[in-house]
């Protein structure tokens, strides 16, 4: 395959970016889109060049480090693929691939198309954790929880925290995985002792941080590499509207 | 565990916005039902009727205050959070976002502008008459409360009646998205009924704007 790649480089978060263009050949349709960057970037450095930078970790879809906005969509145009999980058969040979880094105020270009996360760790920080001691594991069968619960805690513990929702959104909100971890939690006995002040506290973080608002555009659960449904979005807002109704405020 | 900087967060202001919308959907269905007594061919008496019992009920008089007061929350809130959504991406993509999504959502703030446009061009024409602001027409013939022949002298000025048409086609678009969303910002959203939801809000939507638009229709080509 050949391809023509428009990449978004930047040195830093100060300055200011710009897309460059390369052409690549002899791209193998079984590479992934992440081996073809090594492959550019091989190149790059053999000719004396700064190769690319961009995340990435597992390259098996778990870690959600990878995240490029390929062609004007987050993690490509697959439904439920990991950037890392793409592989070159699904572009057209002698087509051209427009690479771009997450835009959002909270996550800043570190460099090329490697942005700042942190972000999200600052809202799970904020709340996103039961705080007791683990210690050993307790008798399997002295905390019941159906099936049905169990079920859906695993859904919504699928998200990898890659931000990909935040890519997606007209709003750069983060509210589907603020949603994820809120629901993951409250749909368990052992996160509900602390469900009230965990959903207003990760709410309330993301809106510091700078996400936007969730206007039920819906473009997340469509980019979500693990399809999180925005049905846990509602689950959110049920929780966060319980909280502020039920909950006394100690202080 | 609190951060103080805002005091109400996005979440909060979606859930006022969506209670104040379903208000203002409810409104509609009240202000529909009694403007299409107007098309019956009787020449505005059965509305007549109707818009007397409005001014006279008190329950109605005290339902206008909290309409008023749903229009300004929404308003304001709906413009709010469009500017705070807008400065959530300062560097925007080259590449436009091909992703799927609900098309209409996008546009909530462009059709609520167009309807809070068209709302003040239709004060003039009627509520802004029952207040006083604005002089009696004179086909009413000095009764500020004729609606009937203000909608006839109205909806036959072609400019007009073409003004109300197409605000009712960006009203639907604001309805089409507005319905379903409001039940998800509530935490309404469940497999079992969100189907259900987003077709009677689509129903709800076309009702809504063909419904208004049969006013114009009628009073321009058929009276
Ligand atoms: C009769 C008139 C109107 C009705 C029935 C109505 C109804 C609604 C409803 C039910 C929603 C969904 C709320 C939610 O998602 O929780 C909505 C959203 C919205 N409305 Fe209206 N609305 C009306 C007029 C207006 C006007 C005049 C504006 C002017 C700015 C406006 C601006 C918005 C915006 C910006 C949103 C989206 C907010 C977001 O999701 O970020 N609406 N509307
Ligand atoms: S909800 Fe989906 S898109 Fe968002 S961070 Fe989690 S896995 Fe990524
Ligand atoms: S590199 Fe780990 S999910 Fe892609």
């Amino acid at each position: 395959m050949k391809v023509t790649l428009k990449i978004w480089r930047q040195k830093n978060a100060k300055a200011k970016g710009r897309f460059v263009k390369y052409k690549l050949e002899n791209v193998s349709p079984e590479m992934s889109f992440l081996e073809m960057l090594d492959y550019l970037n091989e190149q790059l450095i053999k000719s004396g060049e700064d190769p690319v930078v961009f995340d990435h970790d597992c390259r098996e879809g778990i870690c959600g480090a990878c995240g490029l906005y390929i062609n004007g969509r987050p993690h490509g145009p697959e439904k439920r693929t990991t950037t890392c999980e793409l592989h070159m058969r699904s572009f057209k040979d002698g087509g051209t691939i427009v690479i771009e880094p997450w835009r959002s105020k909270a996550f800043p270009v570190i460099k090329d198309l490697m942005v700042d996360r942190t972000a999200l760790d600052e809202i799970i920080r904020s709340g996103g954790y039961i705080s007791v001691n683990t210690g050993s594991a307790p008798e399997a069968n002295s905390i019941p929880v159906g099936k049905h619960l169990s079920d859906k805690a695993f859904d919504a513990a699928e998200c990898i925290g890659c931000g990909a929702c935040v890519a997606a959104c007209k709003n750069s909100s983060a509210m589907l995985f603020v949603a994820a971890k809120v629901s993951q939690m409250a749909f368990l006995p052992h996160g509900k002792p602390e469900a009230a002040d965990r959903v207003q506290s990760m709410v309330k973080k993301a809106d510091v941080l700078g996400f936007g608002g969730c206007s039920n555009t819906y473009s997340c659960e469509h980019d979500c590499p693990k399809g999180i449904p925005v049905e846990f979005i509602a689950k959110m807002n049920r929780e966060f509207f319980k909280a502020k109704v039920c909950k006394q405020k100690v202080e | 565990m609190g951060d103080k900087r805002i005091r109400i967060t996005t979440v909060s202001q979606k859930y006022i916005m969506a209670l104040a919308g379903i208000f203002l959907m409810l409104f509609l269905v009240v202000h529909l039902s009694i403007n299409l007594l107007m098309v019956v061919g009787d020449d505005g008496k059965l509305f007549g009727q109707a818009v007397q019992f409005m001014l006279t009920n008190p329950l109605i008089k005290i339902t206008e205050y909290v309409l008023f007061g749903g229009f300004i929350v929404h308003i304001l809130l709906g413009v709010i959070l469009w500017a705070v959504n807008n400065r959530a991406r300062p560097v925007k993509y080259s590449k436009s976002l091909k992703t799927e999504n609900s098309m209409f959502s996008k546009y909530m703030i462009h059709t609520g502008v167009i309807i809070l446009i068209f709302l003040f061009i239709h004060f003039f024409h009627f509520f802004f008459v029952k207040a006083g602001i604005v002089p009696i027409p004179e086909v009413a013939e000095g009764d500020k409360h004729d609606f009937f022949s203000m909608a006839v002298v109205t909806f036959q000025n072609p400019l007009y009646s073409f003004i109300y048409l197409v605000s009712f086609v960006f009203l639907g678009f604001h309805l089409k998205h507005a319905f379903q969303s409001a039940f998800q910002s509530l935490g309404l959203n469940h497999n079992k009924y969100t189907p259900a939801i987003k077709f009677i809000g689509t129903l709800y939507a076309i009702v809504i704007s063909v419904g208004f638009a049969i006013i114009p229709i009628y009073f321009y080509f058929f009276y």
